[in-house]
């Protein structure tokens, strides 16, 4: 039994959601990259979705446009997660940054921008977080050689 | 070396005093180890658990662990360690005074293990020196204790150079 907030999000941005699906219980919506900071201040303000959880990516190498950044929230008045999802293509990684709503996407962002290299426009530190300075390339891209390593101490003879 | 040491070399009297010497202090150190957990992830249960009462390391005189490396002469590497983490291991080992010894506690620790990737070092032997591997994903208790006293067997049969080049 979906839980009536899904309703209620789907009519509100259904002109321009691209697709809206409830997969394990969770709404998960596509909107277009510049629709996102719009649907996601819509989210906390009209819906009461007070938690970013997450901001992650999914590569697939041979489809245009080439990445999914994927959102989650999370509302601690009705307890319903929602997913938020945004295609963007190899060329120009960019989307825009939610640090305006949530300060929590500071640190996610910054995760998925050394995981996967995307660009969060308006996040002025996208230092690595997980990785190192001086790291080349993204691990969590389909085409990094799984064995490549970029150590930081010189191997021993 | 003075001429009276160069007397008892001649007579035999000096290899005699160093071999018992090597086997006198060989014997203190054996049962005297200080390790330095270095511990970054799961293994570290089973470390717990080998270094607690039911297994109880303290038998073999390895029981107290020293969180500063210049108090200790035994390092254990318990868990995968990341190339972001490789320079901290590489300096702990550094600080620590000689005679020292490393233990490689678990499969990450040894090669990696199943971490294959951009983010592990493959085995701490690239960086440091590893007098002993421990394999398993944790090791058993029993794996552990057998390395500890294979370890001391090394040391009891070591040369222990304490004064000078020759003694």
């Amino acid at each position: 039994m979906a839980p009536p907030v899904h309703e209620r999000i789907t009519a509100r941005w259904s002109r321009v959601v691209q697709d809206a699906a409830v997969s394990h219980g969770t709404l998960v919506l596509l909107v277009a990259p510049d629709q996102l900071l719009e649907v996601a201040r819509s989210l906390k303000a009209e819906f009461g979705f007070d938690l970013l959880l997450d901001v992650t990516a999914v590569d697939w190498p041979a489809r245009n446009p080439r990445f999914d950044v994927v959102y989650h929230f999370y509302t601690t008045r009705d307890f319903v997660r929602v997913r938020v999802k945004t295609r963007v293509a190899a060329a120009t990684p960019v989307v825009d940054s939610l640090i305006s709503l949530y300060e929590a996407a500071r640190y996610s962002e910054r995760e998925c921008h050394d995981m996967y290299g995307i660009e969060f426009r308006n996040n002025a530190d996208l230092r690595p977080i997980l990785l190192y300075e001086g790291f080349v390339g993204h691990p969590l891209r389909k085409d990094y050689p799984k064995h490549r390593e970029q150590p930081l101490v010189p191997y021993r003879k | 070396m003075t001429p009276d040491h160069r007397a008892a070399r001649g007579s035999g009297a000096f290899e005699y005093l160093t071999t018992k010497k090597d086997e006198f202090v060989g014997w203190a150190r054996k049962f005297s180890l200080f390790p330095y957990p270095f511990v970054t992830a799961c293994c570290a249960m089973e470390f717990m658990s080998v270094s607690s009462t039911l297994y109880d390391t303290d038998r073999f005189g390895a029981a107290l662990p020293r969180f500063s490396p210049r108090q200790s002469d035994l390092l254990l590497v318990v868990g995968t360690v990341a190339h972001k983490q490789a320079p901290v291991l590489r300096r702990v080992y550094e600080q620590m005074c000689e005679p020292k010894w490393v233990i490689a506690f678990g499969v990450c620790a040894t090669s990696g293990g199943f971490y294959q990737n951009y983010a592990a070092l493959p085995g701490i032997d690239r960086i440091i020196p590893v007098d002993l591997y421990i394999p398993g994903c944790p090791p058993r208790p029993e794996m552990v204790i057998d390395g500890i006293m294979k370890l001391q067997d090394r040391i009891a049969g070591d040369r222990h150079p304490i004064l000078t080049e020759t003694f």
